[in-house]
């Protein structure tokens, strides 16, 4: 299991931190 | 979500995965400028975007995507080598994927400006007599000929 981040600007901020892309998935499916 | 363990195993080992539902979420589909889902966007570290999936893919078409923004985010920040392997990757293992011409364009350029050296780019345009002829990657590479 992915361990989606839900809070965008946090994880934003981690991939800042630990100098890693980042993958924004928007969806309307279920979580 | 993802049940083909090949895009788990990539996003987790490449991404910092944020997943957004946009029902009652508008300010961020505004934010980023997403008008439709399923919409997957590749940011570099410092939160620029790179890379953009709009609407439903086959697992090998999704794959290559992901490769090919991974090599938009290191190209974009200079890695050259990095760059070039991504690309290379889309082009080995998904030679069909709609992403692959648009590999064998970007690495062409990411071999320029990791050597300067114009025969890369000419290189590239003969690549694409060989292959993706029949593609607008191929009309855009044929200026460097």
């Amino acid at each position: 299991m992915l361990d989606w981040r839900e809070d965008v600007d946090a994880a934003l901020e981690e991939a800042k931190r630990t100098d890693r892309p980042a993958l924004l998935d928007f969806t309307a499916a279920p979580l | 979500m993802y049940p083909d363990p090949r895009v788990e195993a990539l996003i987790r080992d490449s991404f910092i995965p944020i997943r957004i539902d946009v029902r009652g979420k508008p300010e961020l589909m505004e934010r980023f400028n997403v008008q439709w889902t399923p919409t997957i966007l590749l940011f570099a570290p410092d939160g620029r975007e790179h890379h953009r999936i709009e609407g439903f893919l086959e697992t090998g078409d999704f794959l290559a995507q992901l490769l090919l923004g991974l090599g938009h985010v290191a190209r974009a920040r200079g890695k050259w080598d990095e760059a070039i392997a991504r690309y290379e990757e889309v082009l080995a293992r998904h030679p069909d994927a709609d992403a692959a011409p648009a590999a064998q364009y970007w690495r062409g350029v990411a071999r320029y400006k990791k050597s300067g050296d114009p025969a890369e780019l000419a290189a590239t345009t003969k690549a694409f007599q060989e292959r993706y002829a029949d593609t607008p990657w191929a009309t855009k590479a044929s200026v460097w000929g």
